[in-house]
């Protein structure tokens, strides 16, 4: 599984003003969408893995794993998002992240279907995307911009993990 | 250079907290009136270093207020004055004050307090009293001025001219001093002229080349206003050994230039010396100085500390760091030391192509010895956090003299055990119940000294604190011989609350355990000691949330003793391993009480559907976990599962599992760093195989049953079970 | 490098005269009261020894007569911390052999232009 480090050439020459600020978004797939988080929230990416239950909790809480000693949740983003519910496979990936939530640091793992991409994108260009309307999930969405002809959901992780 | 003293900060707080501490211990150890001078002096050395530190590292506040407290010990320490109790509660006053002060220099507030100053009069009025001897509170924050040798710049040219007789005693080479340095010293004051006077030297053969004998006349032309005082400073630390006469010879104003002021003539042989190269007797001295240690194999050795008592860290403020005797750091290196040579002799096993029969044996045996290795190191890195009771105990002394003045009570205490070595977070978390505890003791278990007269007891009551290791648990007792607990009050009061009902049949003991009840206090008036609306359920509960149990007997007009049991440690959890379905949990084995197989034909269905089983005399209320887990994988019927009987709170449950796996200890890993609390459950742990597996909080799980069954059928299951069945 | 060996109780004074003087390109040696100290000592040499007075196990004074026992710190510098003002405690001081004293409160810079004065 490569994380696909090298940054979206046709973006960067698209970049007019090369003092712009870049941010650099992971992208992933889920239910044919190409969703994006910061990447510098994202810890590692490990493939899917058989993980230990919590009794009591959402069915998107799909349990927690042993990251080198410390026990981390991994939440089924397709779950979380109410998408339909697919198998796990060998490109079902968890992409382990770093969020600040309610003053800690959380380090969880989301399943995605599959990672996609890494692109740079201008900070500018991120703060302008547009507030979507009333759409599902809304609440999750930090804004929606397009690369390449391509649509990309933009996520916003602490309310996505605040659970 | 400038130094950032504010470095030292930190270590100065900690270390005066420590003094704090052992000046509260040693106070209350004095007794006035057969004052031991040993006590005296570590009262006065806490406070004597208080202030050096405070004035040096700028807290000007806290070096005044401790001045005059040093002053007075010092009277004290030297006979000058009787100690009295007046002083001891001053003192101890201070004590408190002082640490307020250190705690707002911690939170970045002014040190200043009103508190202080009104001490600090207080102590002027007892030093300004009967015995007049030198109270020196006027220069409580002198400071030695000595690098400023410059002489005043302004530009009245006065020129001055000195001459020094300094006639040094033989021995003045022994106390480190130098007549060279004091003469280089004496050029930054003025332009000098040395002669040395050579009659006092004795003959070669009684030369001794470590006595002085050479007298030095020196004549000092200083410009400007220069005082004999700072003349004087320069021969300040040889003034108790030699002659020093300094005299006026000339004073010429107008410019400096070409004074000439010859000295009175002396009528005795002199010898011109230059300041720069020293006379020959001199030189002698100093080469035969400095021939010394080449003589002698100077060689650094490591010396261990003779002190190996450790200072009790302060109690009030929680630090973070722990002081480790050098003793757990040596094991621990030594293990490591073991680790690595385990791990080289597998590597070599690594590295062979193929393994035969001799190697595999080997290779079992490394890691075997890897095993034993990795528990060592762990049960070493375990013991990093342990510390002595002490820490705890400490607090007591103080606590129990102000309690029992205000009760009017005559009250000893008693340590036991103080050695007795516990975990740290384990420890900073007992030290409040066991405060309760002792409170309770003294307002409501031990009697007024009249009272225990008339019960045919001494008047002096005693409360005994003590601690000792039992299998992996720390016990603490705390023991009164006061008047016990009074059972029946206890048994009407319960009756009263709906706890019991009168007809239940409840021996002594059970009924003593009443007091840990929620909201159960036979006090008749709400005291200012022990009646601040925590109760003994509070004490109980925090104390449960250790992992811990506490329990208490009585005997009438005998005394109560409670006792506290504890894991030695938070970090390590012994317990079983269970399954539901394919999922694997942890029961903490403090809580089972025992498991076994259920026999169908005693299990009742009683109201709303709670089963329970008939084990002996009890009623067992059955939980099932899977369901309480919402587990669809696990046994559904009860024979074909086991029943692990827990207890908590008092109240025994049985759960239903799968299987028993393994016995072991686990090192307990939070799920709330990273998640959040989860009903039912206290913690996780990850497994040999490196999964993770979570630990069944007991309590969290009777408290889920509950609201599962409320939820169900509108059952109250806060009640006791006794009574729903 | 001058070797100074620096006793106090005080594990912060202790920290500041040591950390002044490393500053200042000394070789420091901490030890925490005049056992430790006279422990260390009798197997080393030191060019210049500073010492608090009020100490626990063996205090400044007898550290000082013990050492001055010693050949290697007959003629050795050694200057005692004091807060005592009165002169008392520093007439004890040189009687037992003390070449000197530092008044406390004292910063770093008097502090060193003190050492100067014995380590040359």
């Amino acid at each position: 599984m490569s994380l696909g480090n090298a940054p979206n050439l046709d973006l960067i020459d698209n970049v007019e003003d090369a003092d712009a600020e870049l941010v650099q978004y992971l992208t992933f797939m889920m239910a044919e969408e190409e969703y994006g988080i910061e990447i510098l929230s994202v810890q590692e990416i490990r493939g899917w893995e058989p993980m230990t239950q919590i009794p009591n909790t959402p069915e998107y809480v799909k349990g927690v794993i042993n990251l080198r000693g410390t026990v981390v949740p991994v939440i089924d983003l397709r779950l979380r998002f109410q998408l339909p519910k697919i198998d796990y496979s060998d490109i079902t990936v968890v992409v382990i992240v770093k969020v600040r939530i309610a003053g800690s640091e959380k380090i969880m793992g989301i399943v995605v279907d599959a990672v996609s991409d890494v692109y740079s994108l201008e900070q500018q260009a991120v703060s302008g995307a547009p507030h979507i309307g009333d759409v599902e999930n809304k609440e999750f969405i930090e804004g929606l911009i397009n690369v390449n002809d391509k649509m990309v959901v933009l996520l916003d992780l602490k309310k996505v993990l605040d659970i | 250079m400038s130094i950032d003293l504010s470095q030292f900060y930190e270590v100065f707080i900690e270390e005066s907290f420590e003094g704090l501490d052992a000046m509260e211990a040693e106070l209350l150890n004095l007794e006035p009136g057969d004052v031991d001078s040993e006590i005296i002096n570590t009262i006065f050395r806490a406070a004597h270093s208080i202030k050096g530190g405070s004035g040096t590292f700028g807290f000007m506040a806290i070096a005044d207020f401790t001045h005059v407290l040093e002053t007075l010990l010092d009277q004290i320490r030297n006979g000058q004055r009787e100690l009295e109790s007046q002083h001891v509660d001053l003192l101890l006053k201070s004590v408190d004050c002082l640490r307020a002060m250190l705690v707002a220099i911690q939170n970045d507030e002014p040190q200043e307090s009103e508190l202080a100053v009104e001490l600090k009069t207080q102590f002027q009025a007892i030093l300004d009293g009967e015995q007049p001897t030198s109270p020196r509170i006027e220069e409580s924050t002198e400071i030695n001025d000595s690098s400023d040798t410059q002489s005043s710049s302004e530009s009245q040219s006065v020129i001055t001219i000195w001459q020094i007789l300094f006639s040094p005693e033989p021995h003045l080479f022994k106390t480190g001093n130098e007549p060279l340095f004091l003469f280089e010293d004496l050029e930054d004051v003025g332009d000098i002229t040395v002669r040395a006077n050579l009659e006092k030297l004795p003959d070669l053969t009684h030369l001794s080349p470590e006595d002085s004998f050479i007298q030095w006349t020196i004549t000092l032309e200083t410009e400007g206003d220069v005082s004999e005082d700072k003349i004087k400073e320069v021969f300040e630390w040889v003034e108790d050994d030699a002659i020093i006469e300094i005299s006026k010879k000339a004073q010429i104003e107008g410019l400096g230039d070409g004074i000439e002021e010859e000295a009175e003539p002396s009528t005795q042989q002199q010898t011109q010396l230059p300041t720069e190269s020293p006379v020959e007797p001199e030189t002698l001295d100093t080469a035969i100085i400095k021939d010394k240690p080449a003589g002698e194999a100077v060689k650094t050795t490591q010396v261990k500390s003779a002190d190996k008592a450790e200072k009790p860290a302060s109690t009030k403020s929680e630090s973070g760091s722990i002081r480790v005797g050098t003793d757990k750091v040596d094991s621990l290196i030594n293990m490591v030391g073991e680790l690595v040579i385990t791990q080289a002799m597998l590597n070599e096993l690594g590295e062979s192509d193929e393994l035969d029969a001799n190697k595999l044996a080997a290779l079992r045996e490394g890691l075997a010895q890897l095993s034993h290795n990795t528990r060592d190191l762990q049960e070493s890195v375990m013991r990093i956090r342990m510390m002595p009771i002490s820490f705890v105990f400490s607090r007591f002394p103080r606590l129990v003299r102000d309690i029992s003045q205000k009760l009017d009570k005559q009250v000893e205490l008693k340590l036991l055990g103080e050695q007795t070595e516990l975990d740290k977070t384990v420890m900073e978390k007992i030290s409040d119940p066991m405060v309760h505890l002792v409170r309770n003791s003294l307002d409501h278990g031990l009697e007024t000294p009249d009272e225990r007269a008339a019960a045919g007891k001494g008047k002096t009551g005693t409360v005994t604190l003590n601690a000792y290791h039992q299998g992996g648990n720390i016990v603490i007792e705390i023991i009164d011989d006061g008047r016990g607990l009074n059972t029946e009050k206890i048994k009407q009061k319960a009756i009263a609350n709906g706890l019991i009902a009168e007809t239940d049949d409840l021996s002594d003991d059970e009924i003593n355990e009443l007091i840990f009840q929620p909201g159960f206090s036979t006090a008749d008036a709400v005291s200012d000691l022990s009646g601040r609306g925590v109760g003994m359920d509070v004490v109980k509960r925090n104390i449960n949330a250790l992992n811990g149990t506490v329990e208490v007997t009585s005997v009438p007009n005998v005394g109560s003793t409670f006792t506290i049991r504890l894991p030695l440690t938070l970090a390590i959890l012994d317990g079983q391993l269970i399954t539901v379905g394919k999922n694997v949990y942890i029961i903490p084995l403090v809580s089972i009480v025992e498991s076994l197989q259920i026999d169908t034909r005693k299990v009742n269905t009683v109201g709303g559907g709670l089963e329970v089983l008939r084990l002996r005399d009890e009623y067992i209320p059955i939980m099932r976990l899977y369901d309480l887990f919402n587990h669809h994988d696990a046994q559904t019927e009860l024979e074909n599962g086991l029943l692990v009987v827990v207890e908590s709170d008092n109240e025994k449950v049985g759960l239903l599992v799968d299987e028993l796996l393994a016995q072991q200890q686990f090192v307990i890993k939070s799920l709330e760093a990273n998640y959040k609390k989860v009903d039912g459950i206290s913690g996780a742990t990850i497994l040999g195989d490196g999964s993770v597996s979570l630990i069944v909080d007991i309590s969290g799980l009777i408290k889920l049953a509950g609201l599962k069954k409320a939820g169900k059928q509108g059952l109250d299951f806060d009640k006791p079970l006794s009574e729903a069945v | 490098m001058k070797r100074i060996l620096a006793v106090d109780d005080s594990a912060s004074m202790r920290q500041m005269v040591s950390f002044t003087l490393k500053k200042s390109g000394y070789d420091v040696t901490e030890a925490k009261d005049g056992q430790e100290a006279l422990n260390i000592a009798q197997s080393a040499q030191f060019d210049v020894i500073i010492s608090d007075v009020n100490m626990p196990v063996m205090d400044g004074i007898t550290l000082v007569k013990n050492l001055r026992a010693l050949p290697q710190f007959k003629f050795t510098p050694i200057l005692m911390l004091t807060t005592e003002s009165g002169t008392d405690k520093k007439s004890e001081g040189k009687a037992a052999g003390a070449t000197g004293w530092i008044v406390k409160p004292f910063n770093p810079e008097q502090l060193l232009a003190v050492i100067k004065k014995v380590a040359r």
